[in-house]
C-alpha cells in the first residue's frame, strides 16, 4: 500500500462559535488574521516536508475558495513550494477544479511547470469543486459536469499532442495550443480522480481509455466500500481487473499511544472539522444543475435530511469517518478495510480542524514508524504509470 | 369561469404544455423562474377581454428539457418561433420576473408582433449599486416567505407539503432557471444597451418590498424605456400579479387601452 499525507490547511486558529451555519461563500473575512495565516502557511508546508523525510509516499493538496475549511485557493502555488523542498514525495494537488476556470489551459501549464521542476513527481488531480465554489466563483453549475470533460480533454490533449492545433470545444475554444513546457512525465504525469461516490464520474474515470485512480474522500467506510467495490465492478464491465494503485480512500485519522488517549487527544478537533469546518446549509452546498437531477435527489435524501444533527467522535467513528486509536488498532481496522475494498492508496488527513502543530507532529510520527510499517506490504502497487 | 384549456404543442423539437382560455386580443403571459402557478385569478379576471396563453417555457413544468437550452438567448429564439408558428399578432405581451427579462428580450429584437409590453417584477438588468436578493442561496422555506409580503400567506407557502409530481417540478424549474440565470446573475449585460427599441405602450409594475429586484429596478426600467408607466404597489413583494390582483388588473387595462 502506498501512503499520502494529505492537507487541507484550515484556518484552525478561526472562532469556532463565530461560524454559526457555514464557514463557507459568506463566512466573512473579517475572521481571517493574516498574521496568524502566514504562521499557519509555514507551518503547514513543515508538515507536509516532514511527511516526505518520514517516508510518505506522497503529500497532498488540494483547492477550495472562500472558507475557513481550507486556505488554498490556489493550490499550485503551494505544490511550487513543495517541489523545491521535498526529496522523494509524489506532489498531488487533488485536484484543480476544472470547471471554475474560464482557461484550463493555465492548469495545464501549472501541472507541467511542476511537473518538470520536480522531475515527473507529480500526480494531477482533476475535480468539479463542491456546490459552494460555483456560488464563488459565479460559475454556472449547470454546466459544470460539461465543462469538467471538456477542460480535461483540452488539458491531456495539450499534454499529448504536437501543438500547435486548435480546439473547438462548446465552452472553450482555442486556435493554437501549443504548451510549454510540455509535461516531464510521458504520456502525462498520473491522474487521480478524487469523488464522493457520483455514478457518472465513477464511470468515466474506469473507463479503458482512462483507467484514473479513483479516490473516495469523506465517506462512512459502508459507502467507500460500495462505491470502490463499484469502480472495480465498473472495470471488470469494460473488461479488465482494477489494479490496487487505481483505487483510494482518503480520510483523517489520528493515532496514539492507546485507544483512549487517542480519543481523548483527536474528539474535539474532529468534531471542530466536521460540525464547524464542513458544514453549509444544502443551497451553498449543492446548487441546481451540480449534479444530475436523480444523484441530486439520493444526495439530498442520504446526506442532508439529518443535516442538524451533530456529528460526535463516536458517531464519526462508528461510521468510519474517522479512523483513531492505537497503532495497532488502526493498522488492523485499515488492513481489515484493505481486504474489503481493495485500494492500493491510502490518503491520510493527519491534521484536521484545530488539531495543533504538536498533537499533528506526534500523530504524524506515530503513524509513519507504528502503522506504515504493518501495512506497506499489503497490495504492493505495480509501477505508478499512466497508460 | 372562462373555459381553460391546457394544451401541448410542438414548436421545432420542443413539446410545451400551454393553459389557454378566454377571448380578444391575445395576452401572453411569461411565467418567472419558479415556473408556472397555475391558472391564477387574474387570469380569470381578464379572460372576459382577453385571450390568454400561458406557456410553461421549455425546461419546466410540463414541457421538454431541450438539449440546446444553454441560457436565455436560447429561450428568445425559441419565442419568436413560438410567435411566427401560432402566428400570433397585435399581443399585449406580460412578463414576470424572469419572464420578464424574457419579454424585455423578445421586444428589442422588434415589437411588431406586439402591442403593448408589461414588465413585471422583472429581472433581466443589473442597477450597480443596488444588491439583488440571492435566490439561489434561499432554502425552499425561506424563499417562500420573503417571496410574499403578507406573512400568514408566506408561512402556509412555507409549509405546504408537496406531492412527489410537484416536487420533481419544482426541481426541474430550478435546474433550469439556474442553467439559464446563474452568471450573470439574473440579467443580460447587454440589454439595457438595445432597451430604446421599445418604443411601443410600456407599464412596469412593481412591488415595493421586492426581496430580489428592489423598487430601484423597477425605476431603471422606466427610465430605460421612453415613455413607460411606473406602478409601484405598497405592501407588495414579488408577484403583484397575485399579492395585487386588483392593481395589477388595472395596470393591464391602462396599457391596454393605450394601443
Amino acid at each position: 500500500m502506498k501512503f499520502f499525507f494529505f492537507h487541507l490547511m484550515p484556518y484552525a486558529d478561526v472562532d469556532l462559535d463565530a461560524i454559526e451555519d457555514s464557514a463557507w461563500i459568506t463566512f466573512p473575512n473579517r475572521h481571517y488574521d493574516p498574521r496568524k495565516g502566514h504562521k499557519l502557511y509555514n507551518r503547514y508546508l513543515d508538515e507536509l516536508e516532514r511527511a516526505d523525510a518520514l517516508g510518505f509516499d506522497g503529500v497532498c493538496v488540494n483547492e477550495h475558495h472562500q472558507t475557513a475549511y481550507g486556505i488554498m485557493p490556489q493550490p499550485s502555488i503551494l505544490a511550487g513550494a513543495l517541489a523545491r523542498r521535498t526529496e522523494n514525495a509524489k506532489i498531488c494537488v487533488l485536484g484543480r477544479a476544472l470547471p471554475l476556470t474560464s482557461n484550463p489551459l493555465s492548469i495545464a501549464e501549472e501541472y507541467s511547470m511542476i511537473d518538470n521542476l520536480t522531475g515527473g513527481r507529480l500526480i494531477a488531480g482533476f475535480v468539479r469543486g463542491i456546490g459552494c465554489e460555483y456560488h464563488s466563483y459565479m460559475v454556472n453549475p449547470g454546466f459544470s459536469l460539461e465543462r469538467f470533460h471538456e477542460a480535461h480533454d483540452l488539458i491531456v490533449q495539450s499534454w499529448t499532442r504536437e501543438g500547435p492545433f486548435p480546439f473547438d470545444g462548446k465552452h472553450y475554444r482555442f486556435q493554437y495550443v501549443n504548451l510549454w513546457p510540455r509535461p516531464y512525465q510521458q504520456p502525462h504525469p498520473p491522474i487521480w480522480i478524487p469523488s464522493q461516490g457520483s455514478r457518472e464520474t465513477m464511470e468515466w474515470a474506469a473507463h479503458p481509455d482512462r483507467k484514473y485512480t479513483y479516490l473516495l474522500t469523506f465517506s462512512p467506510t459502508e459507502s467507500v466500500a460500495r462505491h470502490l467495490n463499484g469502480y472495480s465492478a465498473q472495470c471488470e464491465e469494460y473488461g479488465y481487473q482494477a489494479k490496487p494503485d487505481q483505487l483510494g480512500w482518503a480520510l483523517p485519522l489520528y493515532v496514539a499511544e492507546t485507544d483512549e488517549i487517542a480519543m481523548k487527544e483527536a474528539g474535539p478537533h474532529i468534531e471542530a472539522f466536521f460540525n464547524k469546518f464542513l458544514i453549509s446549509p444544502v443551497e451553498y452546498k449543492l446548487p441546481p444543475g451540480y449534479s444530475s437531477m436523480s444523484s441530486y435527489k439520493i444526495v439530498m435524501e442520504s446526506k442532508y435530511k439529518h443535516r442538524e444533527s451533530y456529528l460526535s467522535l463516536e458517531h464519526l467513528m462508528k461510521s468510519g469517518m474517522f479512523l483513531c486509536g492505537s497503532p495497532e488498532t488502526v493498522a488492523e481496522r485499515l488492513e481489515e478495510h484493505q481486504s474489503k475494498m481493495g485500494f492500493g492508496n491510502l490518503v491520510t488527513m493527519l491534521q484536521f480542524g484545530t488539531l495543533s502543530a504538536e498533537l499533528t507532529e506526534k500523530n504524524t510520527r506515530l503513524f509513519a514508524s507504528e502503522v506504515m510499517p504493518k501495512l506497506k506490504h499489503i497490495a504492493a502497487p505495480a509501477a505508478a504509470a499512466a497508460e | 369561469m372562462a373555459d381553460k384549456l391546457t394544451e401541448q404543442m410542438t414548436i421545432g423539437d420542443c413539446k410545451i404544455g400551454m393553459m389557454k382560455g378566454g377571448s380578444g386580443p391575445t395576452l401572453l403571459y411569461l411565467h418567472g423562474a419558479g415556473g408556472s402557478k397555475g391558472w391564477l385569478p387574474f387570469m380569470d379576471r381578464l379572460s372576459d377581454r382577453f385571450s390568454i396563453l400561458a406557456p410553461d417555457h421549455p425546461g419546466f413544468g410540463s414541457s421538454d428539457t431541450p438539449d440546446w437550452l444553454d441560457g436565455m438567448t436560447d429561450l428568445v429564439f425559441f419565442y419568436l418561433d413560438f410567435l411566427e408558428q401560432l402566428d400570433l399578432r397585435d399581443v399585449h405581451l406580460v412578463g414576470h420576473s424572469m419572464g420578464g427579462w424574457l419579454a424585455a428580450e423578445l421586444a428589442v429584437r422588434g415589437t411588431g408582433r406586439f402591442r403593448t409590453l408589461t414588465l413585471v417584477s422583472s429581472a433581466g438588468i443589473r442597477v450597480p449599486g443596488v444588491p439583488m436578493g440571492d435566490l439561489f442561496m434561499w432554502s425552499a422555506e425561506e424563499k417562500a416567505r420573503r417571496m410574499v409580503f403578507d406573512p400568514e400567506v408566506g408561512e402556509q407557502r412555507a409549509n405546504a407539503v408537496l406531492t412527489p409530481e410537484e416536487a420533481d417540478i419544482a426541481l426541474k424549474n430550478a435546474f433550469t432557471s439556474s442553467k439559464l440565470c446563474w452568471s450573470p446573475r439574473f440579467h443580460n449585460p447587454d440589454l439595457e444597451k438595445w432597451l430604446h427599441r421599445i418604443r411601443i405602450p410600456t407599464m412596469i409594475m412593481w412591488g415595493e418590498n421586492d426581496p430580489i429586484f428592489p423598487p430601484p429596478y423597477a425605476e431603471a426600467y422606466n427610465r430605460m424605456v421612453a415613455g413607460s408607466e411606473l406602478r409601484v404597489f405598497p405592501e407588495c413583494a414579488h408577484s403583484p400579479q397575485q399579492e395585487k390582483p386588483d392593481d395589477f388588473i388595472a395596470g393591464i387595462d391602462a396599457i391596454t387601452a393605450k394601443s
